[in-house]
């Protein structure tokens, strides 16, 4: 096959959208499955749907990713909708990234909704904030960021109070959602202030506006700047805009804990990456990366302590993924060092990464929430004497997400801090390596819990989900692999992550 | 490729260990475990390599190839063996099987996770030994900490958890001090690569440039310190052995042997390549060489005294282990011939008959339920072989001639004695021998109280020999100990072989 099969001139250019296409398409699908017959009671036929729906998105990323679509390679990128929207290698990075975990949140969710109502709107709900998510990777235009942000944040709202028996899931939501709604209204009034000033909501037209004489206005940009970034931090749960965070992602269903800290979050990055690249320059009004510098690192030192001082093994991942936004935050941090192109490139991998081990480590815990066992660490002592497949898998996770080699989230720590040292700013590469060291402390605690302690109580364990420990193990697969087994996946996030610097 | 089927092969087997049924895992495990050996004496048979590995010598069974590039950085799939790793190879390999047979009696609980752990270990230090690249070696490096943590952890005594977190967590505090300093090394050369012969050249051409303030010298002081430090929680060095008895004394006895036999080979080994190879220049400043010889002798001193303070055998056996390692300390600063090489050579030394000296103990403990030496007397009349290796490995541990401990030890104090880096050489030398008379009171008064007089064991466990599985490996290790000492040439020569650049550098003597 030609390599280079979808360009411009062989392909309509809107089939560069095929990835978010097929998302939400998928959830089309499945509306229209659910009120061709409502009392369905085969949910295998849903997941199914669901699950070959991400797939396709998933293959059709990596498709365009691996023939160079939108890449320097083959044009660039392909610009769509009067530039509202743009299609390249950062963004089809995301797309799989977020079609990858949809995947295995929808097929782990076969097992876990077995017993509950409301299965085709669940899985519908899913496909559209992946649709959300992935406009939010090829936003272009402030608007469009605004707009993909919504949907991808609306259905999260109602996926978070999914349990709606469950007074902990609805409470969950319903702080999520005014919480969310409180950022948007920032995010929305951020947007609108710099359009004030510059008279554009395009990426490229903002960032030559704000380049050029405002006229009086450069503080009007600063502040709308300010309420910019304060949105995605509230989309990335960075502090400190995170106390939403540990709420939401415990009272969620653990599926949909998964799906937010890993996905959602990418999401915010991805398109604080694109926004704040391509959109602001760095020395108008407000030095952004000072700001970003300081969210990192108190992101990822308050995280970490609140995510060590846990007693629930949710909690404490909850936290534990504040901590990890302080270290993707490190790759815009430390982007205007000279090494742009690798630090973000290398947050990019971090996020691919933890997409993979934080999901796992939620599918975990849904595992354990459909064995009714409990929730603490206590609750988990003697799981591998039960569950040995699993509990391999959840180690992976922990020792992944502590950053011990040889698993992925060892090479993309080192990544983002050999990045960061390499443009100069090697204390935050200091401070993220202290926190890392640290975050061992309460990471071995679940591997400690798993395999060492005696089991408190005896507990029978109510069979094996098929899908869920498939959902698992794949993931664990991938964490170990991913990036010592596949050169190419840090290379393309560096590469597409060049791309974009201006 | 013969190095990257042993690693390879290792791990498939801990794979197929792992999933085999629990009663045959040991037995499958050990019949495994003898291809690695088998092929690191093949390895040997056929070593034809010169020099030093990382200073341009000639690099046995060496494969180069990429793996992937980071940030203009070249990660390397790096493997070979020079002189000083060949040993540790066939050390590494020989101990694994020995000790997994010694697991035979001991381990009666989840057979099938601890034979493959095992084996999952050995691999993964045969990748310390082989690799080259140096984040090769740090994934192996940090690799082996995981199988030992859960090794510790729940086949220990009662305190193993304790043990293990704190063996977990000091190790790898350890490990990232280590990597920020070699970080702090390769991020200042021009080299583009992670391969440590290239850095080690580039770092002796004095392409190393400063960094926020700290000029060239000072950082290589900076990282020399932070890569000593990192490593010597590793060998342990007093003050940074405290993880070391709690570990011993928890772990079961063929963990023990593992971990004195061979991991703490891996603190020394790394030393030698990464700060005396690398760093000669700040080895063997004045100042710098009168720390580390003062750290060495006392460990040497502290930990012999600890050990005679002791009255758990297994806490004796120990104990002895940081003095024995403050040798080989003391042997690398001296930057001589005989100090480096023997350094080396005390090493695999050390590997056999702290390795011998566990099994021993484990033995005895199978057999009568305690190590207290208070509650046992006169075992030699019950468990007559097992009472005479030990005392030969006792002897050897003491340094009795025709034994691998003398001539590692005469080897050390010989180049010690010589150095022209330490001040004031002859001192310090004087002052660690002090540790052989230690030595030889700490076993001989355990030996006497345990081994003769009138037979008593305050246990409620009927006394029966030990089965052949348990006693062989003792054998096997006491011959290869006599081997090493009668002729220690099998090694010296290729030790000497690829020291001699290092010592070179330096201007340092034979």
């Amino acid at each position: 096959m030609d390599p280079v099969l979808l360009q411009a001139d062989q392909l309509p250019e809107w089939t560069a959208l095929a990835p978010a296409l097929a998302l939400g398409l998928t959830g089309l699908l499945l509306l229209v499955l659910d009120s061709i017959d409502p009392n369905d009671t085969r949910p295998a036929l849903l997941a199914g749907v669901a699950t070959v729906g991400s797939l396709a998105a998933l293959g059709l990323a990596g498709w365009f990713l691996s023939a160079g679509t939108g890449q320097p390679s083959t044009n660039g990128a392909i610009v769509l909708y009067g530039d509202a929207l743009v299609v390249d290698g950062m963004a089809l990075f995301f797309q799989a990234l977020f079609a990858s975990v949809t995947a295995l949140v929808v097929v782990a969710s076969f097992d876990y909704l077995r017993q509950r109502a409301y299965q085709a709107e669940f899985y519908a709900l899913v496909m559209f904030a992946a649709t959300g998510m992935a406009l939010m990777a090829a936003a272009n235009s402030l608007a469009v960021a605004f707009v993909a942000l919504e949907l991808a944040s609306l259905p999260s709202y109602a996926l978070v109070a999914f349990l709606k028996r469950d007074s902990g899931s609805v409470e969950a939501g319903l702080k999520y959602f005014l919480i969310g709604a409180l950022s948007s209204a920032v995010f929305a009034f951020g947007i609108s202030l710099v359009y004030a000033a510059t008279g554009s909501l395009l990426l490229p037209d903002v960032y030559e506006a704000l380049s050029g004489d405002l006229s009086g206005l450069s503080g009007v940009a600063a502040v709308g700047i300010l309420m910019v970034a304060g949105g995605f931090a509230f989309k990335t749960a960075s502090v400190p805009f995170h106390f939403w965070a540990p709420e939401a992602y415990e009272g969620a269903p653990a599926p949909i804990s998964g799906f937010l800290s890993s996905a959602s979050k990418a999401a915010g990055f991805a398109v604080a990456f694109r926004v704040f690249v391509t959109g602001f320059p760095v020395d108008i009004g407000i030095d952004w990366v000072l700001l970003f510098q300081v969210l990192a690192v108190v992101t990822m030192t308050l995280g970490n302590f609140a995510a060590a001082t846990q007693e629930e093994v949710k909690r404490m991942l909850a936290y534990s993924s504040i901590g990890h936004a302080g270290y993707a935050l490190i790759g815009l941090a430390a982007f205007t060092g000279g090494a742009g192109g690798n630090v973000l490139g290398a947050s990019m991998a971090h996020l691919l990464v933890y997409g993979f081990m934080n999901t796992g480590a939620f599918l975990f815990v849904a595992l354990a929430e459909q064995w009714g066992i409990g929730r603490t660490f206590d609750d988990y002592a003697g799981l591998a004497s039960k569950a040995p497949l699993a509990s391999v898998a959840m180690t992976v996770f922990m020792f992944s997400l502590a950053g011990l080699p040889p698993f992925g989230g060892f090479f993309s720590k080192y990544f983002l801090f050999a990045g960061a040292v390499e443009a100069g700013f090697w204390w935050l590469a200091a401070v993220g390596a202290v926190n890392s060291a640290l975050s061992l402390f309460y990471y071995s605690r679940v591997v400690k819990a798993l395999w060492l302690d005696d089991a408190t109580s005896e507990f029978e364990l109510s069979g094996t989900p098929t899908a869920l420990y498939a959902a698992v193990v794949f993931a664990a697969v991938a964490t170990v692999l991913l990036l010592p087994g596949f050169p190419p996946v840090i290379e393309t996030a560096q590469s597409a992550a060049a791309a974009i610097l201006p | 490729m013969i190095i990257e089927a042993l690693i390879g092969f290792t791990f498939l087997a801990a794979l197929v260990v792992m999933l085999a049924p629990d009663e045959y895992a040991g037995k499958l495990a050990f019949a495994l475990s003898l291809l690695p050996v088998v092929g690191s004496l093949y390895m040997w048979a056929g070593f034809d390599a010169g020099g030093n590995a990382l200073m341009a010598g000639s690099i046995a069974y060496q494969t180069q190839l990429e793996w992937m590039s980071v940030a203009g950085y070249e990660l390397q799939w790096f493997v070979g063996v020079d002189g000083i790793s060949l040993p540790l190879v066939v050390l590494s390999t020989v101990l694994s099987s020995l000790a997994i047979v010694s697991a035979w009696t001991p381990i009666d609980t989840r057979q099938s996770q601890f034979y493959g752990l095992m084996l999952f270990m050995e691999a993964n230090l045969l990748g310390v030994f082989t690799a080259l690249d140096f984040f090769l070696w740090f994934v192996f490096w940090e690799a082996v900490l995981v199988p030992m943590y859960f090794l510790i952890g729940v086949w220990g005594g009662p305190r193993r958890k304790y043990a293990a977190i704190k063996f977990f967590v000091y190790t790898n505090i350890a490990s990232l001090v280590m990597f920020i300093g070699f970080m702090a090394l390769v991020f200042n050369l021009p080299v583009g690569s992670f391969g440590l012969p290239e850095i080690t050249q580039a770092l002796q051409a004095g392409e190393l440039s400063g960094f926020v303030g700290l000029d060239p010298a000072t950082l290589k002081l900076v990282a020399f310190v932070s890569m000593f430090a990192g490593f010597a929680v590793k060998v342990p060095v007093v003050p940074f052995h405290t993880w070391l008895p709690d570990a011993h004394v928890q772990a079961p006895t063929p963990v023990s042997v593992m971990l004195a036999g061979v991991l703490l080979k891996m603190g020394t080994y790394a030393l030698l390549r990464f700060n005396f190879t690398m760093l000669p220049d700040v080895g063997t400043r004045p100042l710098v060489a009168a720390v580390i010889a003062a750290v060495a002798v006392i460990s040497v001193i502290y930990g012999a005294m600890l050990a005679l303070a002791q009255q758990d055998l297994k806490r004796i056996v120990a104990y002895s282990s940081v003095s024995s390692m403050g040798y080989v300390i003391l042997g690398l600063v001296a930057y001589t011939g005989l100090g480096i090489g023997g350094a080396t050579f005390q090493m695999v030394a050390h590997g056999l008959i702290s390795g011998l000296m566990f099994m021993a103990v484990g033995v005895i403990y199978n057999v009568t339920h305690t190590r207290m030496v208070g509650d046992m007397s006169g075992m030699a009349d019950r468990m007559p072989i097992t009472t005479g290796i030990l005392i030969a490995g006792a002897f050897g541990y003491m340094g009795l001639p025709l034994m691998a401990g003398f001539a590692a030890e005469y080897f050390i104090f010989q180049g010690a004695f010589a150095s022209t880096v330490i001040p004031s050489a002859p001192l310090f030398t004087a002052a660690s021998m002090f540790g052989i008379v230690i030595v030889a009171g700490y076993l001989l008064f355990a030996m006497q109280r345990t081994l003769f007089g009138e037979f008593r064991l305050d246990s409620d466990y009927e006394v029966h020999r030990a089965a052949f599985h348990d006693v062989a490996p003792l054998a096997v290790l006491l011959l290869c100990t006599i081997a090493l000492g009668v002729a220690p040439d099998i090694f010296f020569d290729m030790i000497t072989d690829a020291i001699e650049p290092v010592v070179a550098v330096v201007g340092g003597g034979a």
